[in-house]
């Protein structure tokens, strides 16, 4: 039983009165704001992505409800278009990407490898006040007037004729990317220099794996994505034609760059989603991790393919024949590698012994979500059906399942795998359990129906649609709500488990970790000794003590 | 019943039935790969939960055959994706030589139609059952899609550029139209109809009140825009005779040959220094912003209809004046 495991390591050691750790390591606001602690700053990321996150619901809570009826409930159609914007950018831009290697890759990396910080301290602080100052300028923007190109801002309409502040959200946009940027640099750094004695590559967790493959893609794509964007400011500002054909530009030049960063970085946000999987399952299975040496290429073969499939997003918008025949062969190469995943992560389970703890249910979410959403991948990269169902509600239940189904849930198993490291506190077994499975059912009913909407033919961002489409919107509306229920639960029960909760101990999970070796919440300096690393990531016991409790 | 709830927009084009038959394909081969994960899944979490204990034990082995197994093996299926996927897209964007041009204009926020027959239409297109459509698009603001979902077929209109797609209805019926990239306010406002129609009921919807061919209003444009002081017959003229040009190779004066089509045409009136013809010089003035893309469109039909000593001459058409008019007592009386 799971509620053993959690009581006894407070009973075998008893809780000291005093615990240094790197909360309570010195106090007040500058001490915070002013930290060169990673541990600190992933707690400083945490809260505003939060927010971020919330924002982003609100916004899309508001466009399911005006979707209800055929003519729209609530909202003109420029409120509407503004919405499901602000839903996007700060989605994406302010949660999705920067939300796992920021908040639980700048938390666990160095614990992880062995390390006491990052390679450059300051610079991961810098990375945190460019990601507040970008998110607070594009916010702003948002709230002030509010911007209505969808998040991709696609050219000439984004250059050309709407009128709201799309070139200062831009801003914001870039700004926030070259935090990522940072964070990138940073990770591999830190991956190449800082391991602890006897950490070679091949015993790296795959979580370290999986961020370092990211921060690659966040070092090659940021700056195209920047050069996109500030061509876009360039052309509005100054009349210089890039994109606009009137003056002498070329629209889909935008959507060329535009989606070379943008491509790689749906894989930003999954790649780290996999390696929490990969981390979880191994752990609740008490199984080694299957594959280990596949898994860990896999990561950099998604990485690598997903810098050439970006005009996937382009098939029907006037590329040649040829390019789309190239692109579609590329995009089906990407599903391999992911396919891999799949496969290992199921065969990890064999011959387990398995527990059900939130962060295992998340992490099992995710495998059928990611696999769902997944397969819906091939029907898009096939020319055939894409020309069908480009631009409909089928792409937009196909990224949600991937992004939502995929990336939010295996963040929320990777918050509540690592929760009692990161506060030295446990949470509500029930409670988290019940999460887990109101976020996988809301899901399913809110994405669902929007696969049938998108093959019947419902474009994206519509205002209002066609009466035959009301039913199944329906359905994706009130899943939504059940899913918004799902979400609101983890923002009760984990404030409450810091004051309430019971000592996590060091090793809750009984993880092979070495971010499971020092206490809960981890000292300023991470290790009190430095550790020697003698074997892999996923040494669980295997025969009958796999078994024990 | 159940088909219906889920499926209920038909297949009425030729392309919907291929489009269809690969989705059945996608659905049955990634359905079983899907199922097969789930069972799994389900089986493994409830084979091996903590508690109950296997007979055996082994050490986790590397079974190598297994991992390369199944990192091969999805190839298989996804070649046979990507070949029939490959197929029905270019099936789908190669129009039979035969087909008709239909010219299709978007804006902010409406479809507007001309058929070479002369009708003109906005937010409706009339289309013959049974008989193949080609539609080249263009837009006159931003970026939108033309989206028939009923045809399963999808092609965005860009500015400053024609793309093309074609369809042969197979059903007759009303069917949606939509713009599916997204374009601004109205942008769910910019949808309409296609109205598929029987072949002898399509002609006589065609002849009903219509006001003469595309190339007809195409000769107006012509005569209107002066395209006729230079592209004349006239020995001394300065630019190419335009007679059966369409369809052709053009050699240019850089030492590029273009094919003379649609979008070939379009640039020259609008840029023609750009591609100026072997043996001409650089002396058309650009019609930036002089001419709407619906008076291009005609004037390209007309320019397509040119057959051999098919140009006016221009006496014909302007005849010059030959005395001062004479001026009417009434006309005075007016102006008072």
């Amino acid at each position: 039983m799971p509620s053993e495991v959690l009581v006894k390591p407070i009973l075998r050691r008893r809780p000291p009165q005093v615990e240094h750790n790197y909360l309570n390591a010195s106090r007040g606001m500058a001490s915070w704001l002013l930290t060169k602690d990673h541990k600190r700053i992933a707690i400083l990321y945490l809260i505003p992505i939060t927010a971020m996150f919330f924002i982003g619901a609100l916004y899309m809570a508001l466009v399911r409800i005006h979707l209800m009826t055929p003519t729209g409930l609530l909202l003109s159609p420029d409120a509407y278009n503004k919405s499901f914007t602000a839903h996007g950018v700060i989605m994406v831009f302010f949660f999705l990407v920067p939300v796992v290697p920021a908040v639980l890759g700048n938390f666990c990396l160095p614990l992880m490898i062995g390390a006491k910080d990052l390679a450059f301290p300051r610079l991961n602080l810098l990375s945190w006040y460019l990601y507040m100052f970008g998110a607070i300028w594009a916010m702003t923007a948002i709230l002030a007037g509010g911007v209505d190109t969808g998040w991709t801002f696609y050219t000439p309409y984004s250059s050309q004729s709407s009128h709201y502040n799309v070139a200062l959200t831009m801003v914001g946009v870039v700004i926030a990317g070259f935090s990522s940027l940072a964070t990138g640099l940073n990770f591999i750094a830190t991956i190449h220099w800082l391991r602890a004695p006897g950490m070679s590559w091949f015993r790296l967790p795959m979580f370290v794996w999986t961020l370092y493959a990211t921060s690659f893609i966040f070092l090659l794509a940021v700056p195209v994505l920047a050069i996109a964007l500030i061509l876009v400011i360039v052309e509005r500002v100054f009349g210089i034609g890039i994109y606009d054909p009137a003056l002498g530009g070329d629209p889909l030049l935008f959507q060329h760059l535009f989606w070379f960063y943008s491509h790689p970085a749906v894989y930003i946000m999954i790649l780290p989603g996999m390696g929490i999987v990969s981390e979880v399952i191994p752990c609740f299975a008490r199984r080694e991790l299957f594959g280990y040496k596949f898994v860990a290429f896999a990561s950099f073969g998604i990485a690598w393919l997903s810098f050439f499939v970006w005009a996937h997003h382009m098939f029907v918008a006037g590329i040649s024949a040829y390019s789309a025949l190239v692109f579609s062969a590329l995009s089906f190469m990407v599903a391999i590698p992911s396919a891999i995943k799949v496969f290992n992560w199921t065969a990890t389970l064999y011959k387990g012994s398995i527990t059900f703890e939130a962060p295992m249910l998340f992490c099992l979410g995710f495998v059928a979500l990611f696999t769902f959403g997944g397969m819906t991948g091939l029907f898009l990269a096939t020319l055939g059906v894409d020309m069908h169902v480009h631009d409909t509600y089928f792409v937009v239940a196909h990224f949600h399942f991937i992004m939502v189904g995929g990336m939010v849930i295996a963040y929320m198993g990777g918050l509540h795998y690592w929760w009692p490291k990161m506060t030295g506190r446990m949470y509500s077994q029930w409670w988290s359990k019940l999460a887990a499975l109101i976020i996988f059912i809301g899901f399913f009913l809110t994405f669902l129906p929007q696969f049938v909407l998108g093959y019947n033919g419902m474009p994206r961002r519509y205002h209002h649609y066609a009466p035959e489409f009301q039913a199944w919107n329906v359905l994706s509306t009130a899943g939504s709500s059940i899913l918004g229920v799902g979400y609101l639960l983890p923002l009760f029960y984990l404030p409450y488990s810091l004051r309430h909760g019971p000592r996590a101990g060091s090793n809750p999970w009984r993880a092979t970790g070495l971010e499971w070796q020092t206490p809960s919440p981890p000292p300023r300096d991470n290790f009190e000794v430095t550790p020697i690393v003698v074997r892999g990531p996923y040494q669980y016991p295997q025969g009958k003590a796999q078994h024990e409790p | 019943m159940l088909a219906e709830l889920i499926f209920w927009t038909p297949g009425a084009s030729t392309t919907a039935q291929q489009v269809d038959w690969l989705l059945l394909f996608l659905v049955l081969v990634c359905g079983s790969v899907g199922l097969l994960v789930a069972v799994l899944l389900f089986y493994f979490c409830i084979r091996y939960r903590r508690g109950r204990v296997p007979k055996e034990l082994p050490p986790t082995k590397k079974p190598l055959l297994l991992e390369w197994g199944w990192t091969l093996a999805p190839l298989g299926p996804f070649a046979v994706m990507y070949v029939w996927g490959a197929h029905v897209y270019l099936t789908a964007y190669t129009p039979p030589p035969d087909a008709t041009p239909t010219y299709v204009v978007a804006k902010q926020w409406m479809w507007k139609f001309q058929h070479p027959e002369g009708q003109r239409e906005i937010n409706t297109l009339h289309v013959p059952v049974g008989q193949p459509v080609k539609l080249l698009i263009i837009s006159e603001d931003v970026i939108h899609s033309f989206f028939v979902p009923a045809f399963r077929i999808h092609m965005d209109a860009l500015p400053g550029r024609y793309t093309s797609v074609w369809f042969q209805a197979t059903q007759e019926g009303t069917y949606h139209l939509f713009c599916s990239q997204y374009c601004g306010t109205d942008h769910a406002g910019m949808t309409g109809q296609v109205i598929a129609m029987k072949p002898a009921d399509y002609q006589k919807w065609l002849n009903f009140e219509s006001d003469g061919s595309l190339a007809l209003r195409g000769r107006q444009v012509f005569l209107k825009y002066r395209c006729l002081s230079c592209h004349s017959t006239n020995a001394h003229a300065r630019a190419p005779v335009l007679e059966g040009l369409f369809g052709k190779s053009v050699p240019l004066k850089d030492g590029r040959v273009v094919k003379a089509d649609d979008g070939y045409i379009r640039r020259s009136i609008l840029k023609p220094s750009d591609q100026i013809v072997a043996g001409f010089d650089d002396v058309m003035p650009p019609f930036e912003g002089q001419i709407t893309e619906e008076e291009i469109i005609a004037a390209s039909a007309y320019i397509q209809s040119l057959e051999p000593g098919g140009t006016p001459s221009r006496v014909e058409d302007y005849p010059p004046p030959t005395k001062t008019p004479a001026i009417k007592s009434e006309d005075i009386d007016h102006a008072k």
